[in-house]
């Protein structure tokens, strides 16, 4: 929690400002994009009005359009089922919402993390689905971790996540999926991609919107939302959220980039934004190639290979050969190299990565 | 044991235990390494720089210094200066080219480059039978910035007179050196252009601006040189690292649409195209040639980077160390081919030359890659203080440039979002203030833009339904 920028009160009584926004209540917090000083009603304000303008402007959802929101138990989804939940009804929306959740199989982290989320299907009044890898691969990451160790556990969890977010979502029958990313992370994966000459991914990074050509199209609301607002938000409001790190990636969010946009922030807290500007301005030509999307013949996914990526993965695990599909070995896939590419640290903002840039 | 079994023929003494053996097993390999990697890999004949100028060689962070011999290092560096100098026709023979000296080592092995190039130039004229190809000319600029940057006279007129020498050893052919101050950009007398560049620079209250703003001033500066001493290029010493960092400060500063246009080989955006030769040059590599060859170089306003300019430098600094530590990589160099992706303007181009002096051999003779026109439209509109293209999304409709009223209201939307930002004042009242301390060229630019837009609509005048732009 970063109370930091919480204002106390004493301070305020003594130099009697108020909040500069509604100036009439004593402010509470400095706002992290603006670093005005406002007031707890007004900052629920403007956080839920800059989003409700992002879900319009940008045309995200439908009336009557069934939605998955992807909880994870964090603060994020938690924030995002909550203003997703208050959005909808104080504006009309007009949507189905559902909590969706994926149950990785790691103890005495997602066990935990689900339980919020069971709490937050109650408190918000939204049915939640569960899909786990259990059931969908037949191993936990518990299972994984223990034959592949520490080093590459994040590929398997990031490739298997994403989808059996798309399948969770199918089996709810929902229209679109919602994300909880926030734009530090979407500021973190323009700098990721550029560091990597990835230009294919930094062209398509910062869409709000992404996999209109999937079976499940994905929307991130917060692209604009800082995270430390979202803190900040869920703080205020008592939100009930899950705030330990996977155990399995401890080092998550203190990546070399993550660091840099945090001094960045402290230094000019616009450059949050600036950078997801730069993203959406890039000058990158159309013709940029994208891989063609088929479709796995193993599982039937959406794959540009013979078999997507989670089959490939999941083959290898099954037949004891489970660095099979991460590094350069040779699998299934004949042509493989841009497959390795993606398992190298490459993966999509899709799959929220945990770990760091891949040195 | 050594040899516990009979079939041992290693030699080892029968007394020698285990870890004395595997000892000097493991030293003679690293001598035998040692001796291997000692020679060049590209001659295979000389040592490397390692081996024979290890202080050299330390500056390069071992990679270049442990593969290469001094000489192939050289040709090597000397190579990619002058690929990039070739196919991109950045200097033909009947160019007057005007080095931007700073004294510092990037600038330092440019000028040196160029120097060769021209004395190579100058031998084949020599010894040509018609002399068809002339010789291109060299100039050097160094731009005094000692009003903003303050160093002591003594300390600077020591640097001026450092690099008065290099230049004077340049030769043949002669080069001759300018020296301005920023000031000069002000068309008053320099007494009260320092004071007005003074209030200018130190009215910007955000530390990046005021050094993104010098930077402008510095370009200004060299342009008006090339200008009036017929200057046909104006050659910059930007070095990958330098373009990296730039690359990373561009993002963070949300000028991701502008940034395809400075990173280019080619630049001719201004009056004089501004052309970068040492674009794929790292500068490590540019410090190990100047310590191999001795090439001086003059630190005089060595001020390290404030704000997101410093920040991003020691970011890029250090992803770099990392990067070539774990891979023998550089991660400077991927920086820049990821921009380079990026689709460049149409004036990244050479413009074409309708010069009569440019003869049939020099054109025969030049060797254009990289120079296909894209279908990229040149942008309608330049940054007034940066003079980087506006994105058209950006910049406000021409409704409200229309009536050309040129004065600092009107100003302030014709300045990028991150000039605007870091730059210009928050309060209109200060924006005028600004506004007047400008220099005439970025004034001029400002009102030739809306001199030239008039005239256009009074060409089409008759034809248009409405006084307004979109026809409503």
């Amino acid at each position: 929690m970063d109370e930091a920028e919480v204002v106390k009160p004493k301070k305020n009584a003594v130099g009697g400002r108020l909040c500069c926004l509604c100036n009439q209540r004593r402010p509470a917090l400095k706002r992290p994009k603006t670093l005005e000083q406002i007031c707890r009603e007004c900052f629920y304000t403007v956080f839920e009005e800059e989003i409700h303008r992002v879900i319009v402007d940008n045309q995200l959802f439908k009336p009557g359009e069934r939605i998955a929101i992807g909880a994870s138990g964090g603060k994020d989804s938690t924030v995002l089922a909550y203003v997703m939940s208050e959005l909808n009804r104080r504006h009309n929306y007009g949507l189905d919402l559902f909590l969706l959740s994926v149950d990785e199989g790691i103890t005495g982290y997602r066990d935990d993390s689900l339980e919020t989320v069971k709490r937050n299907e109650i408190q918000y009044g939204l049915p939640l689905k569960v899909v786990s890898y259990k059931d969908l691969y037949g191993w936990t990451m518990d299972e994984i971790v223990k034959i592949i160790g520490l080093k590459n556990n994040c590929t398997f969890c990031g490739v298997f996540r994403r989808q059996a977010l798309d399948r969770g979502a199918a089996l709810l029958k929902v229209d679109k999926l919602v994300t909880g990313h926030n734009a530090d992370d979407i500021a973190e994966t323009v700098l990721l991609n550029i560091l990597r000459g990835d230009i294919a991914r930094l062209s398509r990074c910062t869409s709000i919107t992404t996999g209109e050509e999937g079976p499940i199209p994905r929307c991130k609301p917060f692209k604009y939302t800082y995270e430390k607002e979202i803190v900040m938000y869920a703080y205020f409001k008592r939100l009930d959220y899950f705030s330990t790190e996977c155990i399995y990636s401890p080092n998550a969010y203190r990546g070399f980039a993550r660091e840099f946009i945090k001094d960045l922030e402290r230094l000019r807290p616009r450059a949050i934004l600036d950078i997801i500007k730069s993203g959406e301005d890039f000058r990158i030509s159309t013709s940029t190639k994208m891989p063609e999307q088929g479709t796995c013949e193993r599982c039937g996914y959406i794959s540009s290979q013979k078999w997507c990526k989670a089959c490939v993965l999941l083959d290898g695990l099954n037949r004891g050969l489970p660095k099979l599909g991460i590094g350069r070995s040779r699998g299934p896939n004949s042509d493989r190299q841009r497959d390795m590419k993606q398992s190298n640290g490459t993966r999509d903002i899709q799959s929220k990565q945990c770990g760091t840039l891949d040195f | 044991m050594a040899c516990s079994s009979g079939s041992c023929q290693s030699g080892c003494y029968k007394d020698n235990n285990d870890a004395e053996v595997e000892e000097e097993n493991r030293q003679y390999q690293k001598r035998e390494a040692a001796n291997r990697h000692s020679l060049c890999i590209k001659c295979k004949s000389n040592e490397t720089i390692a081996a024979t100028n290890p202080t050299a060689a330390s500056l390069a962070g071992g990679g270049d210094g442990s593969r290469f011999c001094a000489e192939c290092f050289r040709s090597n560096l000397f190579g990619k200066f002058k690929f990039a100098v070739t196919s991109n026709a950045m200097i033909s023979p009947s160019d007057n080219v005007l080095v931007a000296f700073s004294g510092g080592t990037c600038s330092r092995v440019a000028l040196q480059f160029v120097h060769e190039m021209q004395c190579k130039a100058q031998k084949n004229f020599d010894a040509s039978r018609d002399r068809s190809l002339p010789v291109f000319g060299v100039g050097v600029a160094f731009i005094n910035e000692s009003a903003i940057y303050p160093v002591s006279s003594q300390q600077l007129d020591d640097a001026i007179e450092d690099m008065k020498l290099v230049v004077s050893n340049l030769t043949p052919p002669t080069k001759v050196f300018h020296v301005i101050p920023t000031a000069s950009i002000y068309s008053s007398d320099l007494g009260e252009g320092n004071v007005r560049l003074k209030e200018l620079v130190n009215g910007v209250s955000d530390a990046t601006g005021k050094e993104d703003l010098m930077l402008h001033l510095r370009m200004l500066s060299l342009q008006k040189i090339a200008l009036e001493n017929g200057y046909t290029k104006l050659l910059l010493g930007s070095c990958t690292s330098r373009i990296a960092c730039h690359v990373i400060t561009a993002t963070v500063k949300g000028q991701g649409y502008s940034l395809a246009a400075d990173i280019q080989y080619v630049d001719a955006r201004w009056g004089v195209p501004v052309v970068l030769p040492l674009r794929d040059c790292l500068t490590h590599e540019l410090k190990m040639l100047c310590r191999l060859d001795s090439l001086n170089t003059v630190e005089v306003f060595d001020t390290p980077h404030s704000g997101i300019n410093g920040l991003v430098s020691s970011f890029v600094k250090v992803l770099q160390l990392l990067c070539f530590r774990k891979e023998n990589a550089s991660r400077e160099c991927t920086i820049v081919r990821t921009a380079g992706k990026l689709t460049p303007f149409d004036f990244n181009r050479m413009p074409e030359s309708d010069d009569l002096n440019c003869h049939l051999a020099s054109q025969r003779r030049r060797k254009k890659y990289n120079l296909q026109s894209n279908e990229s439209l040149p942008p309608e509109s330049f940054c007034r203080i940066c003079n980087s293209p506006l994105n058209k999304s950006d910049s406000l409709s021409l409704n409200d440039v229309e009536n050309g009223q040129l004065n600092a209201e009107a100003f302030g939307p014709k300045c990028c979002l991150s000039c605007q930002f870091q730059i210009l004042p928050k309060e209109p009242s200060s924006v005028e203030h600004f506004y007047s301390l400008l220099p005439q060229p970025i004034i001029t630019l400002a009102k030739d833009d809306g001199c030239n837009w008039r005239s256009l609509r009074e060409q089409i005048q008759d034809c248009l339904l409405s006084d307004s732009e979109d026809g409503t």
